[in-house]
């Protein structure tokens, strides 16, 4: 019992600035702030859509943020089970390449990323070599350029599989099964808490992402839910209450991802994912 | 009869090539891209393109001021919060590691924090240290002198940390929960039966069990805290006069803002060296 109370008062004081968020986007404009909204008002929520051009931000963030999440489960997620499944001469090392990309920063390679992203050919007013135009810089395919294939998913994937009995495969082999039919209606049936645990990484992975979003991006054209409301915040007088309102509306997709995986997801965590 | 296992191979290798080939492209092909630029001087906007300087870039930084504290600064953002996360997030870990009503609902509400982005959290927290802000509010309610705590140099840092420290807690207690559940039960039995006290069954039971993971969250954590940035940008954009200037806000406003993107590139793979050895110092100490 001691435990549950010790646990309950640090989880309220971990709660607490969201409790205020929410208190402050209640509160109308002028109103002073309190714990409880005197009197609550959705008025925030409209001033911040509409200041802040939430709602292209949404399209951008959603379109890039979905197809992020499609490939990655099907390109890593393939990998992994090769990897684990279909060993075949230097796939060891190949994997142990893989996987080490995970451990280099992210400032290494925002900068040839960018020029890399520029450059690209055919894209933006470039020629075949790359010149002459903008490339994928402004666009949502530049955006989602460094997202398709998170590493960490391949590694989770080869994890995963590994778990998984190889007999299956061998019987369907005998009766003549093709590879791709074995994982596709053999292993990937049987994967669903890998692809929560993928969706669930590249999902909150891609929407939260500041950074390359802030480099790439460079006219509200192809701006993000998070550089949206690092661009409001930035106007001038900050209103708090206009400024949580759009904080919550763009931090509840990853919030809704994550409760509705939540059981699949902590229980991921704590079996598979990690051997030290 | 040789044929089966060779159609597997083949499918073996036909399955990770694309993931291969896109992480050898966008990967591993900018950091060479990104070394090369290292040792040139490169700025979109001239015409000349780049020019190889050789190590030039790399001996400027050592007498850049400005790198220097960035350093710094990122070396003591990272060591004081790291004690902090880790240490109260096992403690978090032992309470909720026991299965009891309700336990679920403790350890999900804990995660919320590292669910939201940094940006977004640094927009709450924002509020947190503004003039009415509510660490104020609570100064006043105490009878203690309100601070201006972004734009004080002793200060904006600190507020940056704690800020890091709520955020890495549920998380992190979610790993070393993960941990605990491996430490074998009859270890503690055995223990007991020894006479151990609370005390030494965590000491010389609990701590060695989950060793492995606790280096993993120490690791991780150091590889993040090492490259913090959008809290920056939101909070101070690395003022007051660069007290907050992590080295990856500097490397951001010295390609982005001034186009040394040579120059940058240097800071980015030093930046790399201190947290490739950070980070085997750290698997190090797991071992001795």
């Amino acid at each position: 019992m001691r435990r549950a109370l010790v646990l309950a008062a640090v989880t309220a004081v971990v709660l607490l600035p969201f409790w205020w968020m929410i208190s402050l986007a209640l509160t109308p404009e002028g109103d002073p702030i309190g714990f409880v909204p005197d009197r609550p008002t959705l008025d925030n929520f409209g001033t911040a859509v509409q200041a802040a051009d939430l709602d292209r931000a949404f399209a951008n963030s959603s379109i890039v943020t979905i197809i992020a999440v499609a490939a990655n489960c099907v390109v890593p997620v393939l990998a992994g089970y090769a990897f684990a499944h279909l060993p075949f001469r230097g796939s060891k090392v190949i994997f142990y390449g893989l996987i080490s990309t995970a451990a280099i920063p992210v400032s290494v390679t925002l900068i040839p990323l960018f020029l890399m992203a520029k450059h690209f050919p055919l894209t933006g007013g470039n020629d075949l070599l790359g010149q002459g135009g903008s490339g994928l810089l402004d666009s949502l395919g530049g955006l989602l350029l460094p997202y398709l294939v998170g590493t960490m998913n391949i590694f989770l994937s080869r994890q995963y599989f590994s778990g998984l009995d190889r007999g299956f495969a061998e019987a369907a082999r005998m009766d003549g099964a093709g590879e791709l039919r074995i994982f596709l209606s053999i292993y990937l049936p049987l994967a669903r808490p890998l692809l929560a645990l993928v969706a669930v990484f590249s999902f909150t992975g891609v929407w939260d992402d500041f950074l390359w979003p802030l480099v790439v991006s460079t006219s509200e054209r192809s701006t993000t839910v998070q550089l949206a409301i690092t661009v409001f915040a930035s106007t001038g007088n900050v209103k708090y209450g206009a400024l949580m309102a759009a904080t919550i509306l763009v931090s509840l997709p990853v919030m809704a991802v994550f409760l509705a995986n939540q059981r699949g997801f902590i229980a991921g965590l704590s079996e598979g994912g990690i051997k030290g | 009869m040789r044929r089966a296992p060779d159609r597997r191979r083949l499918f073996g290798l036909l399955f990770v090539l694309p993931a291969a080939l896109y992480v050898a492209i966008f990967q591993l092909g900018p950091v060479l891209y990104g070394l090369v630029l290292s040792f040139s001087r490169y700025s979109p906007l001239s015409r000349e393109g780049a020019v190889f300087v050789g190590l030039d870039n790399y001996a400027a930084l050592l007498d850049d001021p400005e790198f220097v504290q960035a350093l710094l600064v990122t070396g003591r953002y990272v060591l004081q919060v790291l004690p902090f996360t880790v240490g109260i997030a096992l403690g978090l870990a032992l309470l909720a590691g026991k299965a009891f009503r309700g336990v679920g609902f403790f350890r999900t509400a804990l995660y919320i924090p590292h669910i939201v982005s940094l940006t977004a959290v640094s927009m709450i927290w924002l509020w947190i240290y503004s003039e009415q802000g509510l660490v104020n509010d609570v100064l006043a309610l105490l009878g203690l002198p309100e601070q201006r705590w972004l734009v004080s140099e002793d200060a904006a840092l600190n507020a940056a940390s704690a800020m890091r420290v709520w955020k890495a807690l549920g998380s992190n207690m979610v790993l070393l929960l993960a941990g605990l559940h491996t430490v074998p039960r009859e270890l503690y039995e055995a223990a007991k039966v020894d006479g151990a006290g609370r005390w030494a069954r965590f000491r010389h039971v609990t701590l060695p069990g989950i060793r492995p993971i606790l280096t993993y969250v120490v690791a991780m954590d150091v590889i993040y805290l090492a490259q913090g940035f959008p809290e920056i940008f939101v909070l101070t954009q690395g003022g007051p006069y660069g007290s907050t200037t992590t080295v990856n806000y500097l490397i951001y406003t010295e390609a982005f803002q001034y186009n040394e993107m040579g120059s940058a590139s240097a800071m980015a793979f030093v930046l790399f060296a201190f947290i490739a050895g950070f980070t085997v110092l750290v698997i190090r100490g797991r071992k001795s």
